[in-house]
Order: C-alpha cells, then sequence, then structure tokens
C-alpha cells in the first residue's frame, strides 16, 4: 500500500427521526443548524412537522397492542438489551453527549453510564411495577376483587432540554417499562444524542413504533400532539412554563393524562428515581368476580 | 368403578407410527472427570480428601468423581462468605443488580448445555430441562436482579437490611432451578451463600460456580458444596450461618427445625406434598387429563408440589379414568436425551425402592394398580407410570409422599367434600381445582389449605409468583416479592 499524502476525510452522519422503526428524514423537507455548547456546527437534524408527529402517533398506536400485550419479562429483557446495546456504543455517546451539552469528556460519560444504568433500573420495573402497585383487595363480602396495573396508550414524551441524554433516557424508560408507547420530542438545542439513542433501540428487539423520536422545535410539534385525539399522555418535562400551560389545556380535550414540569436542575437526572414517572401512565383496573361459598362448615384441618 | 381393569387401549396409529429415537446431542457438555468444592472462588479439594461418585439414573453410567466435603469445609467456606459478606452486602443495589443480570444471561446463552448436562446428572426427559428447568432458572435470575436496587419498594421498610450468610440445602429434583431460588434472592438482597447441593445431582451447581468466575462474581459470594446429609447438617448447624434455606423432604424438615432452635437463625423450608387435583363434573375432561398427567408425571412426579392424589367427582369418573388411561397408553418412557420422551428416568436406586415399596403397600392394603403397556429400558432405575384405583383415605398411597409417577384416585360427591378429603392431610404445598365455574374455583381455593392452587391448569411456576407450603410442607415463601423477605432482617 502506498503511503497516503491527505488526511483521510470522515463520514458525516446524516441524523434522520425515528419513526415505526424506520429512520425517515422529515415530510417537511425541512433541517435545522445543531451547533456545539461553542457555536460549532455538529449537523443539520430534520424539522419535523405537524405531519411527522401525526405520522409518529399512527405507528405508536399500531405498536401499542403488540407491546402493551407482551409479558413483562419479554419487555424487561427487551430493556435490558438497550442497556447491553449501548455498553457498546457508549463511546460514541459520550462524544454526543460532550458537544452537546459542552461537557468535558469524563463528565459525559457519567452521564451516558448513569443513562446505561438507568435502562437496566427500569428492566427490572417492568415485572415488578404491579407487585408494587396492583394487588388484591379485602372487600368486605364474598368475592374475589384484584387491582392491576395497565398501561395508559400512546404518550407523548417532551425531553428534558437540558440534559440530551440522561434525561431522556430517565423520562422515555419508565413510558415504555410499563407497556406504553411514546413520541418523544428530541430537546431542541441538542437533539442528536436523542435521535442516535433510535439507532440503538432499533437493534436492541424494541418493537417498531414503541418509540418514535422527533427533532424540531418543540413549540410547533408539541401543541398538535397535545390536542390529538389518539394520544392518552403528555409528559411535559421540557416544556418551559407557558408552553406547559398551554399543552395542558390542549390536552384537556380528550383528558389526557399530564405529567407537569418539575424544575429540576441537571444533578437531579442522577438520583435515583422513583415510581412516579411509570405511575403517571398507569391505568387501574379492579376485577370483581363472586366466590360463591360451600357451607358454612369453616376449616378445621 | 364397575369395570375390570383392561388393557391399554393402544390405538392403531400409535402402532403404526412409531416414533425414530431423537435424541440431543451430548457433545455441547463437557463434563470433566473430577471436581472440587469451590470456596472462595476456587475449586479444592476437600480437607479429608473424600470424593464420590455421580452417575446417570438412565444408563448407571458413572460421569464423574466429585470433592466431597466434611466439616472442615463447611467451616472454610462459611469462613469465605463471611468474608466476602463485608463487601458484598455494602456494595449499591445497582452493582449487584448487574451481577445478577450478567449470571442471567450468561444462563440463557448456556441453556442448552445445562439442559444436557441436567438430564444426564438427573434423568429428566430433555424436553423438560430444555422448556422448563432451564428458562425458568435463566427468568428467575433475571427477577431477582431487578429487586437489588428496589428493596425499599418492597414493602419491607425503607432499607431493610441482609442477614450474612445463608446455609442452603436444596434437593435432587430440580437441581439447578432449586439452587436458582435459593441463590438468586439471597444475593439480590445483600447476602453471600454457602449451598450444598444433592449427592446424585451435583454437576450443574458445579457448572455454575464457572458461570459465576465467567460473570465476575467476587470470591466468597457464592460457595458450593457438595456432599450427602451430613454434610447439609453440618453446614446447617455452622454457627456462623445467619440463614438457614432448605428444600427437601419432610423429616429432615422437620429435623433442621430442632437443629437451629434457641438460635437466632432466620429459616424457610419447603418439604413434602401431597397435593390434590380436584376435577369436578362440569370441567373439560380432555384438558383436565392433559392437567392430571402434568401434574403427576412431569418429573416422573419426583415434584414435592405433584397432584398426587386426583378426587375425581363420582359421576364422571367412568369417562375420566378411561381417558386418562387411554392418554398414559401414549406417553413415551425411556431415553431422557431423546426429544420425544415423556417420562425418564427415576433419579436415583434409593428413591426407586422408596417408590416400589410405596407401590407394594398400596397394592397389600387392597388398591387396585393399572399401568399402561410399556418398556422399561434394562439398564438404569426405571418405573412406569401408575395409578390406583379403589383407594380409601387410609391407604398408604393416599397418605405418604410416593415421590413417582404413582397417582391415587379417590372420589366424592359434594364440594364440601372434596375439600375436606382434599386437606386431609399432613401436608399442604399445592392442590389443583378444574370446573368451569369460576366461583366454584374461588370458593374451593379459600377453604383449601395448601399454599398454591392451581385452577384449570396445573404445575405452573413463575419468578414473580411466591411458592411454598402450609402446615407440615414447610413454611416461607420462594419466588415473587414475598421471597425477598426470607433473606431480609425485617
Amino acid at each position: 500500500m502506498s503511503e497516503r499524502t491527505y488526511e483521510r476525510l470522515n463520514v458525516f452522519k446524516t441524523y434522520k427521526l425515528y419513526v415505526g422503526g424506520k429512520f425517515p428524514r422529515s415530510e417537511s423537507g425541512r433541517v435545522y443548524e445543531v451547533s456545539d455548547a461553542k457555536g460549532n456546527w455538529l449537523a443539520n437534524a430534520p424539522l419535523s412537522s405537524r405531519k411527522d408527529a401525526r405520522d409518529a402517533v399512527v405507528a405508536a398506536r399500531k405498536a401499542f397492542g403488540g407491546w402493551a400485550g407482551a409479558t413483562a419479562y419479554n419487555r424487561g429483557q427487551i430493556l435490558y438489551r438497550v442497556a447491553e446495546m449501548l455498553e457498546g456504543r457508549r463511546e460514541q455517546f459520550v462524544r454526543e453527549v460532550a458537544d452537546a451539552e459542552g461537557l468535558s469528556k469524563s463528565k459525559a460519560a457519567a452521564q451516558v453510564d448513569a443513562a446505561i444504568d438507568r435502562w437496566v433500573w427500569y428492566a427490572g420495573w417492568t415485572d415488578k411495577i404491579a407487585q408494587v402497585v396492583g394487588g388484591g383487595n379485602p372487600v368486605a363480602g364474598p368475592y374475589f376483587n384484584l387491582s392491576s396495573p395497565e398501561p395508559t396508550g400512546v404518550v407523548v414524551v417532551l425531553a428534558p432540554q437540558e440534559s440530551s441524554f440522561l434525561g431522556l433516557v430517565s423520562v422515555l424508560a419508565p413510558v415504555i417499562a410499563t407497556g406504553n408507547t411514546a413520541i418523544v420530542i428530541a430537546g431542541e438545542k441538542s437533539p442528536l444524542p436523542a435521535l442516535s439513542l433510535g439507532e440503538v433501540l432499533a437493534t436492541s428487539d424494541v418493537p417498531g413504533g414503541v418509540v418514535n423520536i422527533l427533532s424540531g422545535r418543540t413549540a410547533e410539534i408539541a401543541p398538535p400532539l397535545a390536542a390529538h385525539q389518539d394520544v392518552n399522555a403528555i409528559d411535559l418535562a421540557g416544556a418551559d412554563e407557558v408552553l406547559a400551560k398551554e399543552l395542558e389545556i390542549a390536552a384537556a380535550d380528550n383528558l389526557k393524562r399530564v405529567l407537569r414540569p418539575q424544575s429540576v436542575d441537571n444533578a437531579h437526572w442522577f438520583t435515583t428515581p422513583g415510581t412516579e414517572r411509570m405511575t403517571a401512565f398507569l391505568e387501574t383496573k379492579t376485577v370483581w368476580h363472586p366466590t360463591g361459598s360451600l357451607g358454612a362448615g369453616g376449616s378445621s384441618y | 368403578m364397575a369395570s375390570a381393569p383392561t388393557p391399554a387401549p393402544v390405538s392403531a396409529f400409535a402402532s403404526a407410527f412409531e416414533y425414530a429415537p431423537a435424541p440431543e446431542s451430548r457433545s455441547v457438555v463437557d463434563i470433566a472427570p473430577s471436581y472440587g468444592l469451590f470456596i472462595d472462588g476456587e475449586f479444592v479439594e476437600s480437607a479429608d480428601g473424600r470424593v464420590f461418585k455421580t452417575v446417570s439414573p438412565s444408563t448407571e453410567e458413572v460421569l464423574s468423581e466429585i470433592a466431597q466435603a466434611g466439616e472442615a469445609d463447611v467451616d472454610r467456606a462459611v469462613k469465605a462468605a463471611r468474608k466476602a459478606f463485608e463487601k458484598w452486602s455494602a456494595l449499591p443495589g445497582s452493582e449487584r443488580a448487574k451481577y445478577l443480570f450478567r449470571i442471567a444471561r450468561i444462563i440463557q446463552e448456556r441453556s442448552r448445555e445445562l439442559a444436557v448436562l441436567e438430564t444426564l446428572d438427573n434423568g429428566k426427559p430433555i424436553k423438560e430441562t430444555r422448556d422448563a428447568d432451564l428458562p425458568l432458572v435463566a427468568a428467575h435470575f433475571f427477577y431477582y436482579a431487578g429487586w437489588a436496587d428496589k428493596l425499599d419498594h418492597a414493602g419491607f421498610g425503607t432499607a431493610p437490611r441482609p442477614l450474612g450468610v445463608a446455609g442452603q440445602v436444596i434437593p435432587w429434583n430440580f437441581p439447578l432451578l432449586m439452587l436458582a431460588w435459593k441463590i438468586a434472592p439471597a444475593l439480590a438482597t445483600g447476602n453471600t451463600v454457602v449451598l450444598k447441593p444433592a449427592e446424585t445431582t451435583p454437576l450443574s451447581a458445579l457448572f455454575f460456580a464457572d458461570i459465576c468466575r465467567q460473570a465476575g462474581l467476587p470470591k466468597g459470594v457464592v460457595n458450593i458444596l457438595p456432599g450427602y446429609g451430613d454434610t447439609g447438617a453440618a453446614l446447617i448447624a455452622h454457627p456462623d450461618v445467619n440463614k438457614v434455606a432448605f428444600t427437601g423432604s419432610t423429616a429432615v424438615g422437620k429435623e433442621i427445625a430442632r437443629t437451629i432452635a434457641g438460635t437466632r437463625k432466620k429459616v424457610t423450608l419447603e418439604l413434602g406434598g401431597k397435593g390434590a387435583n380436584i376435577v369436578f363434573d362440569d370441567a373439560p375432561i380432555d384438558q383436565a387429563v392433559e392437567g392430571i398427567v402434568t401434574g403427576i408425571f412431569f418429573n416422573q412426579g419426583q415434584v414435592c408440589c405433584a397432584g398426587s392424589r386426583l378426587l375425581v367427582q363420582e359421576s364422571i369418573q367412568d369417562e375420566l379414568l378411561d381417558s386418562l388411561k387411554r392418554r398414559l397408553s401414549t406417553l413415551r418412557i425411556g431415553d431422557p436425551l431423546d426429544k420425544n420422551t415423556d417420562i425418564g428416568a427415576i433419579n436415583s436406586e434409593e428413591q426407586l425402592a422408596r417408590i416400589t415399596s410405596l407401590v407394594a403397600a398400596g397394592e397389600a392394603e387392597g388398591a387396585e394398580r393399572w399401568s399402561p403397556a410399556c418398556e422399561l429400558p434394562s439398564a438404569g432405575y426405571w418405573f412406569a407410570p401408575t395409578l390406583f384405583t379403589n383407594v380409601t383415605q387410609a391407604h398408604t398411597i393416599a397418605r405418604d409422599e410416593i415421590f413417582g409417577p404413582v397417582l391415587s384416585v379417590l372420589t366424592f360427591r359434594t364440594p364440601d367434600e372434596a375439600v375436606a378429603k382434599a386437606n386431609n392431610t399432613q401436608y399442604g404445598l399445592s392442590a389443583g381445582i378444574w370446573t368451569e365455574k369460576g366461583s366454584r374455583i374461588l370458593a374451593v381455593a379459600n377453604k383449601l389449605r395448601a399454599g398454591v392452587v392451581w385452577s384449570n391448569t396445573f404445575n405452573k411456576f413463575d419468578p414473580t409468583s411466591p411458592f411454598g407450603g402450609y402446615k407440615e410442607s414447610g413454611f416461607g415463601r420462594e419466588g415473587g416479592r414475598h421471597g425477598l423477605e426470607a433473606y431480609l432482617d425485617v
């Protein structure tokens, strides 16, 4: 091989949306510039339209039956698989998070490690949440009475604006752990780690449509989703106060479940979460059944 | 029953379409000629150099020579576990979880190898090790892995503490599955363990030691001590053991309860059973027959929760028994490694002798014995599927746990009578109810003194579902959220 007299040119990645298990560009053909913390250009990200948002709802609805119907064990294994795949692409995400958030490599690595562990944490929850929030009720009558949590349906997630990856994973994983399907609006300024996560999900046995990732202007895509009649819930983590109120009003039209934004700093995402991000998107179903009677004789055996 | 027992009706199809042998390959498993004890992360010889042989019960072939742990080895292993406890229990739960997830994944990866190994050492059909034992083993580790960092959500207070060193003694009927039931919750909660596998089935536990090594589990967290009853007794009696977990016979369970009396050792016992499978007149017969067969012939009936007493409503007795006998005539008995085999070998000569003598007692006491026509292999330990009718509650075969492929059939007329008969036993592990009527299922289940009640199904297991007995079937629950309590200071 002859010696190279020029520096090899690396290949850029075209960042695309992740919808229905596929990687489309925005149907609008629009993109916007994404820069690092110092203002250097990183990539052109798709600028999603309302139509992209509606397509994502269709994909999420289509995937809901299968995902909600999968065994909790199966969902747990798939979420764990996400962690396994992320571990293998750790360096890529460290680089993307460092660029996106202007962090040192070691600080970005801490974010990525915590995000991987968060997938593991929620993988373990899939088959336990029902045992913690459900159970038999000792009603005063001859009835068997059992309450079980069920996923609410299609959930729109506004990813946190400041924590491009750990924050994103922390709001997305609990939604799908319990069997919901999700439409994620990536953080507006730094959507690249979120768009790359789509590539991980696509290779982790997560069925297409369970997670759909859009990039663009939160204030443009969120309102039609908050008003969409086939969306069951919305997590407003990435909305500011004004937008959050507007979306909550729109969500009231079909009584979407709403998780309001909490004022959090970035350190917040490192703390071990509770169950509230799961229970926010669960319905409780209580089943009654008569127990009949066998005569009065008590057991003396 | 009115009619005399007739030879099993062999259908024309059965004889016309014999199954060709379909043996699973042994080449996926490499059994070493000898194995040591696994103490503090190393395989070592026993202090006194004693060894014993483990044989394949289907052929009597010697599989390997195993170091036999004595009292000195028990002490060494408990010390190693004690030393490891300090760091292991101090690890964040999320890190312990990741070790257990690794173990679960490696078990999944090596499940074909482990299934063949288990079938060789235990004698049960490959169909069962492959489709039941191994998937459940991996699932159990996966489930408890997820609890390791969620213990404050489990309902035992905000920061439940581990107990320390767990001494665990397991039986030979589900060697690797019983290991999983013991080790997974113990490690998840931050305990360290010393485990004694049964003397007839030590191999899968020793292979598990290698899996711990592959997973990078810290030394001393898991220690494996093959041996006989005296090894188990020494382990349970060791003063530095904080928790005793035992699965096995009720007689040994009582001995353990006496041994630990007056100590602070926490104990769980999963003992024998004499499960009643109750079939009402509205039950779907074909489905019930399948459930009865699963209930008593799964793992050659060597199952503590076996449905060994069939309680059938009098009005459908003839129909049900005809159907059941027809089904039993189609069971295939033989080479456990054959993928078509339904019934494998009895685990040991000793167990075979016990089954044989209890069956003789059944005949001597006047019950009517029936088996399908079947040819048993000449080498190894075998017992044909057996059914007894004309059984009363006073018969030995209706009272004692046989732990073999032997079903005792009793009848009843009313639900109350069914419940009374089902509960008329020292045991209380499992029961089955077959009826189309939901309210009857729940009413009967409410009255049964048994830890697991299956309705319109039998022998179902899941890591999320607690398992354990009432009365002399032992106490404590394994599996599910409940299974954590046995390993926590609550």
